[in-house]
């Protein structure tokens, strides 16, 4: 406990002589806002369903992108994972197409889809598919060798042998795989708003700042932070309470 | 002939097959009018553009325009996030302060920090180069840390009875033991450099790759899109294999 009150000092002290510093030199900025007139801004928007909405635009978008993205390089993964022949086969065109940076793709996803959720999923798809694919094929790689042997004993045939024996097993790995790549979902979906996409908290951003807000735009950077942090300790606290047995190491925790 | 190695030619081959089939599959999509060369030109096409570029040397100067951001951002943060990473990792009660506000801090976006940079620096390629410093410090800065923080305690002990300085003690036990925590973040801050790099451009219309696709599929460009993206994704390539190769070569004297 007594750690988590010295880790709060240092911020909250940067704030307030942030506060205090600007009060007192009477700093009027189109880049600087006092603290007190962030959290103003947050609140108000909060409270006029600005914020909400672009929200739900954000998360939607990154969701849907983690959904189509990550269930298929989920579904590609499983089969890698218990086919040495394919993931052998795949392996050249998967290390030719992973190193293609995301951000690369917002002009072609552009061209194809025009503005809107469509060009931000396709993007957010792409970029989820990839830690899917690897961290599942890893998963199922690493379940118990013997267990297969026992599926093999009772004469499973391959369908049960997925479903009750490797699968299961899998699960606490794959859910890692999915905790880390719904981070990565987020920060793509709000590159892509930033770069190009007009809507979500990315476009409310790049609209704070060009519109000389700053205030809304430490407001909206405020939000995304706390967006980012509460989604990723909500999962690592579901991991925890599911998956504390089989993840005694926490293994993955750092990306 | 060995049977392994012929098992191993012969897994080469299949993967080179398999991407060949992509290829194809790509060649017959457009040969076929699948989808319309507006949107999706054919190798062909894409190697042409690619050609052109090159022997004219436009793509040429936008590629080292995009890899020398990219490297001076990703040596700017690798130098700030040891340094900094060794600080804060040799002191637990530093540690304590500070370590939760950068676990805070970490999970933002680093291109939403863009808009809060152009506000405060403008449209400038400084901007760009501290935004990719920014945003690729943090793997490196928490792995760091990390290495600092997991020294075995009995070092702690070794280096009190040869009465080492701090500063002997960072660079004689402290960073050998963190490097390989360091090499790992500096591997994942590469690949945010790049993207970084890439969003930089397009947002600041600084001279490279990242602007160039963005114009490119602006004005229907397709296979000069295409060719872009892929010089990208070589450069992602060719970055981490160096990257990897370096690894393996510092972190010799830890293999068994």
């Amino acid at each position: 406990m007594k750690a988590d009150l010295r880790g709060a000092v240092v911020p909250l002290g940067l704030l307030l002589l942030a506060e205090a510093g600007m009060r007192l030199n009477q700093v009027q900025s189109d880049a600087l806002a006092r603290p007190s007139e962030v959290g103003l801004a947050l609140w108000q928007a909060l409270l006029d369903g600005s914020l909400w909405l672009s929200s739900g635009q954000t998360l939607g978008a990154a969701l849907a992108g983690l959904g189509l993205g990550g269930g298929l390089g989920l579904l590609l993964g499983l089969w890698f994972g218990l086919s040495r022949a394919a993931a052998q086969a795949s392996s050249l065109s998967v290390e030719l197409l992973r190193p293609v940076p995301s951000v690369a793709l917002i002009p072609l996803s552009m061209l194809v889809f025009g503005f809107g959720f469509r060009m931000e999923i396709a993007v957010v798809a792409f970029t989820c598919f990839w830690p899917m694919l690897l961290l599942s094929q890893a998963a199922i790689r690493q379940v118990e060798p013997r267990l297969l042997e026992v599926a093999r004993m009772l004469g499973f045939n391959p369908w049960d042998r997925v479903a009750k024996i490797v699968l299961p097993a899998a699960l606490p790995r794959i859910f890692v795989a999915f905790r880390l790549s719904v981070g990565i979902a987020l920060v793509v979906g709000v590159t892509v708003e930033i770069a190009a996409n007009p809507q979500g908290l990315g476009y409310a951003l790049m609209s704070a700042q060009q519109s000389l807000r700053p205030d809304l735009m430490f407001a909206l950077l405020l939000w995304l932070g706390l967006l980012g942090w509460a989604l990723s300790a909500g999962l690592l606290v579901l991991q925890q309470r599911w998956f504390r047995h089989s993840l005694p190491d926490a293994a993955g925790d750092r990306p | 002939m060995n049977p392994k190695l012929l098992m191993r030619g012969l897994d080469a081959a299949t993967s080179l097959l398999v991407t060949l089939g992509l290829l194809g599959l790509w060649w017959l999509a457009t040969r076929q009018e699948w989808v319309s060369a507006i949107f999706l030109p054919g190798p062909q096409a894409t190697w042409g553009a690619l050609r052109e570029g090159l022997l004219q040397g436009e793509l040429l100067r936008l590629t080292l325009g995009t890899v020398e951001r990219m490297a001076y951002g990703w040596a700017l943060a690798s130098a700030i996030g040891i340094a900094l990473g060794a600080l804060i990792g040799i002191s637990p009660a530093l540690r304590a302060w500070l370590q939760p506000m950068l676990e805070l801090i970490r999970p933002l976006p680093a291109s939403a920090v863009v808009p809060v940079a152009i506000a405060l620096i403008g449209l400038s390629p400084a901007m760009v180069l501290i935004v990719i410093a920014f945003g690729a410090v943090w793997p490196v800065l928490l792995a760091t840390v990390h290495g600092f923080a997991s020294i075995e305690p009995r070092l702690h002990e070794v280096s009190r009875v040869l009465r080492l300085s701090p500063l002997a003690f960072i660079f004689k036990i402290g960073l050998p033991n963190a490097l390989p925590d360091a090499l790992a973040g500096m591997r994942i801050s590469l690949t945010v450099s790049l993207i970084l790099a890439i969003v930089g451009e397009m947002l600041a219309s600084q001279e490279g790759l990242g602007q160039a696709i963005l114009l490119a599929a602006r004005s229907f460009r397709s296979a000069e899109l295409f060719a872009g993206v892929a010089l990208l994704g070589l450069i992602g390539f060719v970055s981490n294999a160096l990257l990897s190769w370096a690894e393996h070569r510092v972190l010799r004297w830890k293999q068994p």
